[in-house]
């Protein structure tokens, strides 16, 4: 009846509305294009700076690309004051290491909390959930002056090391949440016993039932456990200290544009082009699939 | 609801007696406690035991005399907290990242409203919507590190957009956006629209979504228009949805740190107006080692995103109010329901406004 309803008046709908609402149309457009050249104009002169000599960038601005690319590139990498090929591989295990272990323990937790009816759940579910909002700023100082204590206690060093940047991976409230939600979606518990009547283990189970079923989340939660790690800045700047150890924030932190003289800004953009460009480039590949992961997900939960 | 009750199990259909599928319900449910151990062991040594740190020093006098002689640790009560709810830094600093996040907050949720109204308006039907949604997002994922030093970059007096800007005749040769306290602010405030703007369209977007197409239909029917809609049927329904995003971009916002820290290169700006609160945090932990009154700074961070994150907890459980309002819009009972549903979610969303520090 609705639907007929619609019909009717989209008959007898006036012209002028029609007119109005193209106009509103336009407007939309028109507001959207200012937004996405906003996010990408930056962005955008990066890459052209990249590819521009340093005489030439601190001369005049520009808006098409230059030759100078392989140069920049070069001289970046033999430049002994950035350590940008050790940073980016920090960055980069850190980053894989990190979401692995998030992935896994977040889809682990958030099974035991899904399928085992033991005491205590409920408490354990909402306990997670309440722990979701507690910066990590605040408990920095703590495991700085807990790394310092073990140190002088055992002689182990924590401090300047990747041990307390990776380990903390694997409690993340927010991964359990998101993929608690979405196996309580996809996940019956009568998949889950008769796995049991074949007589599969538990972690059996889990490995070659649950992980492959939720694939599609764990794929999504990957890629923001991967990014959260490889932009993050303050923990591993409080932390890692030495050169070698440096990643990709801490290093583009570290530039200091002092003296321009001897300050080559080519090198500096491709240097942050390194830092933001593998991640763009991954996000555009799997866009579609992040995006609708992330509205839909919401609405079906 | 099979899940809820201790007999899932029984569901399994076995020709066995109910004494066995008991015994087997308890051997299943202790994996349970085993799949959580590594989530709760990894809590309590690098959470829980530094908060408990954290607090347990701010009691102290902790500090290193120009960084080399240490002093302390020595008990002095709340002496810690006094000295900074009394001195003027605090005040300040906590001003600064409030006003920083206004200036970000309103546009960032003027425009994520507007987007997430636009994409979801059935007459409308906007094009591209994949395209304009995946670039919004993009600034999201970006290193709040290189998006300050590359707004650093670009607006120095010899950076490409001032010098564009000067050839345009918009800003005069001598004027630099770094000197500028209320530019300074801009920038950064620029920065965080930025960045949140597609994270926040697409939680208010999903919240659309959540509330039942009917209801949008029906008052199309009944001739009302894109603002009236907005207005007396969207916006009351999302509002607690919106109530939440809104507290949650106010608990990052207090944790403004990355952009802000490189864009002024760790000094805050002309007169440290653009100085931050976890920038102070910072320097008091690394630079001064004043361990004893940056724990007490931490643990009043801990109790304001304490008390922030309680209202967002209220703001997910349905009030009587709302239960009302509901009525008196006429919609099907299960609106609120599907509402507070697709709000749950949305805590999944969350995370990366906590996790990566702005």
């Amino acid at each position: 009846m609705n639907q007929e309803l619609v019909v009717v008046s989209r008959k007898n709908g006036h012209k002028s509305s029609k007119v109005t609402l193209n106009v509103y149309r336009i407007i939309c457009y028109a507001v959207l294009l200012i937004m996405v050249f906003l996010c990408l104009f930056p962005f955008y002169i990066m890459l052209v700076n990249c590819t521009r000599a340093n005489s030439d960038i601190q001369k005049s601005f520009s808006l098409w690309f230059g030759t100078n690319l392989s140069n920049n590139l070069r001289n970046l990498f033999k430049n002994k004051n950035y350590p940008i090929a050790s940073a980016t591989l920090n960055s980069a295990w850190l980053a894989l290491v990190c979401a692995t272990l998030t992935v896994y323990f977040s889809a682990l937790t958030a099974y035991a909390t899904h399928i085992y009816n033991f005491k205590g759940k409920k408490f354990v579910s909402t306990f997670i959930i309440a722990i979701m909002m507690i910066p990590t700023q605040v408990s920095a100082l703590g495991l700085i002056l807990m790394l310092y204590d073990i140190q002088a206690k055992t002689g182990i060093r924590l401090m300047d090391t990747f041990i307390p940047l990776v380990l903390p991976s694997i409690c993340a409230p927010i991964t359990y949440f998101y993929l608690k939600q979405y196996m309580d979606s996809v996940l019956p518990t009568e998949v889950i016993e008769a796995a049991r009547v074949d007589g599969s283990s538990e972690f059996g189970i889990f490995h070659k039932m649950v992980l492959p079923m939720i694939k599609p989340a764990l794929a999504v939660q990957f890629i923001f456990a991967f990014v959260n790690s490889w932009n993050n800045y303050f923990l591993p700047s409080m932390i890692l200290s030495s050169k070698s150890n440096y990643t990709l924030p801490i290093l583009i932190a570290s530039l200091k544009a002092s003296d321009p003289s001897t300050f080559d800004f080519g090198q500096i953009y491709c240097l942050m082009t390194i830092a933001v460009l593998p991640l763009i480039v991954v996000y555009f590949i799997f866009s579609k699939s992040i995006i609708k992961g992330l509205t839909s997900g919401a609405v079906k939960g | 609801m099979k899940k809820n009750s201790n007999h899932s199990i029984e569901e399994v259909v076995l020709p066995d007696g109910t004494i066995r599928r008991v015994k087997k319900n308890v051997s299943y449910n202790k994996w349970g406690y085993i799949f959580l151990i590594p989530f709760f062991v990894i809590f309590i040594i690098f959470q829980l035991i530094p908060l408990g740190q954290t607090i347990y020093y701010s009691f102290f006098e902790y500090y290193f005399k120009l960084g080399l002689t240490q002093v302390g640790p020595n008990f002095v009560g709340f002496e810690n907290f006094v000295k900074l709810l009394t001195g003027e830094m605090f005040w300040k600093y906590l001003g600064n990242t409030l006003v920083i996040w206004i200036m970000g907050a309103i546009p960032q949720f003027i425009f994520a409203l507007l987007f997430a109204v636009w994409f979801t308006d059935a007459r409308l039907k906007l094009k591209f919507q994949g395209f304009f949604k995946a670039i919004v997002y993009m600034p999201n994922l970006i290193m709040a590190t290189a998006f300050g030093y590359l707004f650093f970059m670009l607006l120095g007096m010899t950076g490409p957009i001032s010098v564009l800007l000067q050839q345009l005749g918009i800003i005069s040769e001598t004027f630099s956006f770094r000197e500028s306290a209320v530019w300074v602010r801009i920038v950064i405030a620029f920065i965080n629209v930025l960045m949140w703007t597609g994270n926040t369209c697409i939680l208010l977007m999903s919240g659309i979504m959540g509330i039942d197409e009917s209801i949008f239909e029906s008052a199309r029917i009944d001739g009302s228009g894109s603002f009236r809609t907005f207005r007396s049927m969207t916006m009351p329904l999302l509002m607690p949805i919106f109530v939440y995003v809104f507290i949650t971009s106010m608990i990052g916002g207090i944790q403004l740190f990355d952009a802000a820290q490189i864009y002024t290169q760790t000094m805050g700006g002309p007169q440290a107006s653009s100085y931050t609160i976890i920038m102070y945090l910072s320097s008091l932990i690394n630079g001064s080692r004043n361990y004893g009154v940056s724990g007490a700074l931490s643990v009043i961070l801990f109790i304001i995103t304490g008390i922030l994150s309680i209202l967002v907890f209220k703001t997910l459980i349905p009030s009587k109010n709302i239960a009302k309002q509901e009525k008196r819009i006429h919609t099907k009972r299960d609106i609120w329901l599907r509402l507070n549903n697709s709000c749950y979610a949305e805590g999944a969303l969350y995370e990366s406004r906590t996790s990566s520090s702005k």
